[in-house]
């Protein structure tokens, strides 16, 4: 087995910054930013959090077909994402709810594909190039590597400016490390050298099954076997996770190659809206991880560096601004018109296509107006 | 035939139609197992890498669903890539990013990008080889929406077809026949391209119509001329697009024969042979004189090589429909 490397942490749970040798490497990067910024992290941990429960009673009033919750994964997200720079491009899962609105799309957009109005949702290329979530678990670590290749073969990355050099993020979790083509993905970085961090979020439970069952050794050391390198991270620690992803990411993008980060975090919730997890959980281990909470972890750091209750206080009414909005947006969303089922299958013009979307406009016609 | 016209093997013309198609456009790729230096299994790319450079033509990892998921990637980057697939029968380790993600990307994203990805498969029998090598996979691609699906039966169609299929703007599966790699046609490489999606009539006739594609056109054709030699008329359509397929001159020469046998390499069962014996039916039913009759592989695992010729239809399988067809 490879050696393995210390966990990066920078707060402690009880919101204390973190001193050493491990720290001391990635520091630098959070010396780098301002009160703002710093604030900024935690709003964004925040609203996401306030969004993912209103989505989930949303889902639970029957508004939406499915939800999967977020809780306990912002600071994985948040800092990850605020690592990046423009000009990046991002693939992820299906959780990623923090990153998509740090990259600037509509929270009700993932709702719209949740509730089966879409099968999409958004426009990556207007929306922070943060591309469709995938459902198939590990088909966008392939997809990620192919476009890294791309920015590649380009020049794009690697001509020794970070405000301009290209790289791409690929979300995945622990679950999906046993699909074939996160595999494939990293054999492909690797030997194209792509732009390219992957970023694994290990919540610890695929649905109902443990990471245990996916593998028998720490996921960060696989990457080693690919020849990536690769860092273990406290996952619930967000000014760890943004260290070490914008640590990775400006190496990638000046072409040192791909990079793996493992960020060690929970599921506060269920897998999704379908599942309970009080039938496979203990719940000492869910109790565990919520005294290791992102959130209360970093609100304690604000404070003790002079935070005061009035930006807390405003952000809490902003966070049910924010939800109250999805909600009612939400329920004023329609009905997709009927020709979403034919259009854009192909975009080139196809005979079953027109005939079968025609047949359909008759059919209905033939009930008359007002059936 | 005239200056711009030469004879080549259906190889050679895949090779000129990817030349072509990497010269006229910067975007487009070559990507896959074994094609650059070695220049593929069935020396397809020969000589396109040092041409074209390993930014251009690349060999890849041994993982398919790698080639296509990468590909993907790549099409999201601007990128027009051809995947090659070594061998029919190992297409399936990239079904799944073929299946869901290729074929739905662009309803997906609502028509806001387009997945320009050529997949070649060299595909069927005739060929002698070991298990996997032989198979003959289209159903289940000309099944899946968002997929488009040909098949070339000459080299000219081979120049003009692969060129076609990296214009377009859908993912399309290029089947190419590769017991016909080596046979020579003429290639008339300044005709205008027939389009990609229309199938042909390509011998005329009177009593029966004989459909197929890629291989199996020229075991068609045989067909025709034995029965020509007994005194039966045989029309032979070339279907070239197997999905979407090109009905219209299928369904005037039934109208005007009365009768089909439609013949494929494939297993029968839940088929493209099976498709288009039920929209004809549909179509050209007051026209039709006989059932329309499949003739088909046997609904088995292709079986060993030393077994192929009785696997896979022949002229003689094909002529006995034809004589039922008559029958009737």
């Amino acid at each position: 087995m490879a050696e393995t490397a210390p966990t990066v942490q920078l707060l402690s749970p009880e919101g204390v910054l973190q001193t050493g040798a491990t720290a001391e490497q990635y520091l630098p990067y959070i010396e780098a930013l301002s009160d703002d910024q710093l604030r900024q992290f935690h709003r964004d941990m925040v609203i996401t959090r306030r969004f993912d429960a209103e989505a989930t009673n949303l889902q639970r009033q029957g508004q939406l077909a499915l939800w999967p919750p977020s809780q306990g994964q912002e600071a994985a997200q948040v800092g990850s994402a605020h690592a990046m720079r423009p000009q990046d491009h991002v693939f992820p899962s299906y959780r990623e709810h923090a990153v998509g609105l740090i990259r600037g799309i509509d929270a009700v957009d993932i709702v719209r594909l949740m509730r089966g109005v879409t099968n999409g949702g958004w426009n990556p290329a207007d929306h922070g190039n943060f591309h469709l979530y995938t459902l198939v678990l590990g088909s966008q670590t392939l997809h990620a590597t192919g476009y890294a290749m791309g920015v590649g073969f380009d020049g794009a990355s690697a001509k020794g400016d970070p405000e301009t050099d290209e790289a791409v993020v690929v979300y995945f979790g622990d679950g999906s490390t046993s699909q074939g083509d996160v595999s494939e993905a990293l054999v492909y970085a690797a030997s194209f050298q792509t732009p390219q961090l992957f970023f694994l979020q290990n919540n610890q439970w695929a649905i109902s099954v443990p990471v245990s069952v996916q593998s028998r050794t720490p996921l960060y050391l696989r990457a080693d076997g690919f020849g990536v390198p690769s860092v273990q991270v406290d996952g619930n620690d967000v000014l760890a996770s943004y260290a070490v992803t914008r640590k990775g990411l400006d190496e990638t993008r000046a072409g040192g190659g791909p990079r793996f980060v493992e960020a060690m975090t929970y599921r506060i919730g269920a897998h999704t809206t379908s599942d309970d997890p009080t039938k496979y959980r203990l719940n000492e281990e869910l109790q565990s991880w919520i005294a290791r909470d992102p959130i209360a972890r970093y609100e304690a750091w604000l404070r003790s560096r002079g935070e005061g209750d009035g930006f807390f206080a405003e952000l809490a009414t902003e966070a049910e601004d924010f939800a109250a909005d999805v909600r009612k947006r939400t329920l004023e969303l329609g009905a997709p018109s009927a020709d979403l089922i034919f259009d854009n299958v192909y975009s080139e013009p196809h005979p079953l296509m027109a005939a079968q979307k025609q047949w359909l406009g008759d059919y209905e016609a033939s009930f008359g107006a007002g059936a | 035939m005239s200056a711009a016209t030469e004879e080549l093997p259906m190889a050679r013309a895949l090779n000129a139609g990817l030349r072509k198609a990497l010269g006229d456009d910067p975007k487009v790729l070559l990507m896959g197992e074994d094609i650059g230096p070695l220049g593929g299994v069935f020396r397809i790319t020969e000589g396109l890498q040092a041409e074209f450079g390993t930014n251009r033509v690349f060999d890849t990892p041994l993982a398919e669903s790698g080639i296509v998921g990468t590909a993907i990637g790549l099409a999201l980057r601007g990128y027009r890539p051809v995947c090659e697939i070594q061998f029919d029968g190992f297409i399936f380790p990239a079904f799944d990013q073929i299946t869901t993600q290729l074929a739905k990307m662009t309803s997906r994203h609502e028509g806001r990008v387009q997945m320009p990805v050529v997949i070649r498969v060299p595909y069927g029998g005739h060929i002698g080889a070991v298990e996997h090598h032989q198979e003959s996979p289209e159903a289940y691609f000309a099944h899946t929406p968002g997929l488009r699906s040909v098949s070339p039966s000459t080299p000219n169609d081979a120049y003009w077809m692969i060129q076609e299929a990296i214009s377009s703007n859908d993912p399309v599966l290029f089947f190419e026949p590769k017991s016909r790699y080596w046979n020579k046609g003429p290639v008339d490489f300044a005709a205008s391209a027939v389009p990609l999606h229309a199938s042909r009539v390509v011998r005329t006739g009177a009593q029966v119509t004989l459909v197929g594609h890629g291989a199996m056109v020229t075991v068609l054709l045989q067909a025709a001329e034995l029965a020509e030699a007994e005194g039966t008329s045989v029309e032979v359509v070339d279907l070239r697009s197997l999905s979407p397929i090109d009905y219209a001159p299928l369904v005037e020469s039934v109208q005007k024969t009365g009768r089909l046998v439609v013949a494929s390499e494939a297993p029968g069962f839940a088929s493209l042979s099976s498709e288009i014996a039920s929209t004809v039916t549909e179509r050209a039913f007051y026209s039709l004189e006989a059932p329309v009759l499949r003739v088909t592989a046997f609904d088995t695992p292709f079986p060993p090589a030393k077994l192929e010729s009785a696997y896979l239809p022949d002229a003689d399988r094909v002529l006995e429909a034809v004589d039922r067809a008559l029958g009737y």
